[in-house]
């Protein structure tokens, strides 16, 4: 089981009301590459994979969900202060119809959440180079979003993440060197 | 945040400790994610040893001035129940 902190992983700030770059930011909450999709990506590959290796799945995957926290955060200050007109503006206006101010599991187009962002193959080779690949594709995003953003307080929050991503990927291209470690180890039965 | 009893110092002592915390439980997430790939690495043991102590110590004083930050007996509790008095993590 999981037991839950009453505190963010890393200080969430924004120094503005901003619904536009709030849509954007969804992308790394409800999107393929996004803290939900890794977050379920490891914790369902765990059940499967060689016993040398789950803790550094599970202990990801457990981390995501604290960076799904903060991207909610994110998009929950951006928002909070928005008008219905401002929404309306900022291309949230369909998010509005169906939802409010309330978060919802899409991405930056509007797409709703797929299981179908990730796999499980039962081949740990496979199941972590889709984890090295996913972090790298997390990290560019945060990049993008970086990019679009001129403001300090956000850039900050969205700064740590993507280092995050950095440490995650090196963390699975050493469980994959484990492994291959294991496989041609010789051994004496 | 903090509801209408909260004087700024309080607010100032909320932010302050909870940024200690963040930064001691952080240096424990990334052992913890090191040791995982270097299980012997003593050094790094040691360290996350000592940390786990420090984040100990910084949340029994949190806690004991802001409420728990754990629910389901990883804190411990008084009456009345006030597991909602202390902000949520997004609303501070």
């Amino acid at each position: 089981m999981w037991v839950y902190e009453k505190k963010l992983q890393y200080p969430v700030r924004v120094s503005k009301c901003d619904p536009r770059m709030a849509k954007f930011l969804i992308e790394q909450y409800g999107g393929a590459d996004g803290e939900l999709a890794a977050a379920l990506r490891y914790l369902n590959q765990r059940y499967t994979l060689p016993d040398q290796v789950i803790g550094i799945v599970n202990d990801i995957g457990t981390e995501e969900l604290a960076h799904l926290e903060m991207i909610a955060t994110m998009v929950y200050k951006l928002t909070k202060d928005a008008t219905a007109e401002e929404m309306k503006e900022a291309g949230l206006g369909a998010h509005y119809a169906d939802h409010d101010k309330a978060l919802f599991f899409h991405n930056a187009a509007g797409a709703p959440f797929t299981a179908t962002y990730f796999q499980a193959k039962g081949d740990p080779i496979a199941d972590l180079y889709e984890d090295i690949a996913a972090e790298e594709k997390a990290r560019s995003t945060y990049q993008w979003l970086i990019n679009m953003t001129d403001d300090p307080d956000l850039k900050d929050g969205l700064q740590f993440l993507r280092e995050r991503e950095v440490v995650h990927s090196q963390r699975f291209r050493e469980a994959v060197e484990i492994l291959k470690e294991e496989r041609g180890a010789k051994k004496i039965f | 945040m903090g509801g209408p009893r909260w004087t700024d110092e309080q607010k100032k002592a909320y932010y302050k400790l909870m940024k200690e915390i963040q930064t001691v439980d952080f240096v424990l997430v990334e052992l913890n994610l090191y040791l995982n790939t270097h299980p012997d690495d003593q050094q790094a043991v040691q360290q996350y040893n000592e940390f786990v102590q420090r984040s100990a110590a910084l949340k029994n004083r949190f806690q004991s001035m802001f409420g728990p930050l754990y629910g389901f007996g990883n804190s411990y509790a008084t009456c009345p129940w006030s597991w909602k008095e202390a902000p949520w993590p997004w609303q501070v």
